[in-house]
């Protein structure tokens, strides 16, 4: 039976430098990213190019992508939130097609790999954590002093406060990668019964059906998690952008 | 015990930290549908509140998920 880890594994194709002992190649992760920031690119290019007063298809997705994404932005932030529209556009953009494009056989799922998901998150933290001070200077402080909470279990509060702030890139991260990772190998796997059962004969095939409808199931489920990762990765943005702005609880 | 069966183990007690997540985070869900359909004018507005709920929620199985693969692959 197939390994169903062997899909996330990282294939050098094109060996691009050599610097001392580490080497830098374009590998199957870097090219579906190049994928996922070209097909968001076309199709944004692409739909506001003719741009209609009354729009057709390709405009319609563009602009629903658009509204879903600022009215997200504009209910958990603000008006104020709308300055970082650029960039939780682009990450939900960004994460929303790759998680997509993983779903097509024979390709790469880049969001499965910890090093990507943990590089968004992290760029969403320091935005945060830098934009927080430039804008409040030691106001931003304030993040973990609740109001109306008791002098005397105050330095405790603040300490869960600055543990949870800390934590944040880390189940930001981990959440997606683990939903894409587990959502992956499930499919595999059970896209192994139909293989297993199928070189077993006539009987087999009566019995390999049964993982066939199953994995076409998954399918329609892994695209439903694809979409509500790549939204709660954004929300999350949104939201921990709402603390850079305003830091009083 | 061979350090490598402890090992095993470990990941796997971890793991049940995820029970707990579910737990909760079929009582967000189920109490989300309960109101409702008591009150289905306002659902939409709470769908944000929701996913951020059910985000936060999740972390806490994703911690206990990330022991398992710390064991699993870091230790």
């Amino acid at each position: 039976m197939a390994d169903p880890i062997h899909q996330f594994a990282i294939v050098n194709l094109v060996p691009l430098a050599k610097i001392g002992h580490t080497e830098f190649h374009f590998t199957n992760s870097a090219l579906f990213m190049m994928v996922a920031v070209g097909i968001t690119a076309l199709l944004m290019v692409g739909a506001t190019s003719r741009r209609r007063m009354v729009p057709g298809r390709l405009q319609s997705a563009a602009e629903i992508l658009h509204d879903f994404t600022a009215d997200m932005l504009r209910s958990s932030a603000g008006e104020e939130g709308m300055r970082f529209f650029p960039l939780v556009f682009s990450v939900f953009a960004f994460v929303l097609i790759a998680n997509i494009v993983g779903l097509v056989p024979f390709t790469f799922t880049v969001t499965s790999h910890i090093i990507v998901t943990a590089s968004l998150a992290l760029i969403v933290f320091f935005t945060v954590l830098i934009y927080g001070f430039y804008r409040h200077g030691l106001g931003f402080l304030r993040l973990f002093v609740p109001h109306g909470i008791p002098l005397y279990i105050l330095p405790f509060v603040a300490l869960i406060e600055v543990v949870s702030f800390l934590s944040r890139p880390i189940s930001h991260s981990v959440r997606l990668f683990a939903n894409m990772l587990a959502g992956h190998i499930t499919l595999k796997v059970f896209a192994g019964f139909v293989a297993g059962l199928g070189s077993l004969g006539v009987i087999g095939w009566l019995g390999g059906a049964l993982p066939l409808v199953m994995v076409i199931a998954l399918t329609a489920l892994e695209l439903l998690v694809a979409f509500l990762q790549a939204y709660v990765f954004a929300l999350l943005t949104c939201i921990y952008l709402n603390d850079a702005l305003h830091p009083g609880h | 015990m061979d350090p490598t069966a402890a090992k095993y183990i470990g990941a796997g007690i971890a793991c049940i930290g995820m029970g707990g997540a579910a737990l909760g985070v079929g009582q967000i869900f189920g109490s989300y549908l309960a109101a409702a359909l008591r009150n289905p004018s306002a659902a939409q507005g709470q769908f944000g509140n929701l996913i951020f709920g059910f985000a936060i929620t999740e972390a806490l199985g994703i911690f206990s998920l990330l022991v398992a693969l710390l064991l699993l692959f870091a230790v």
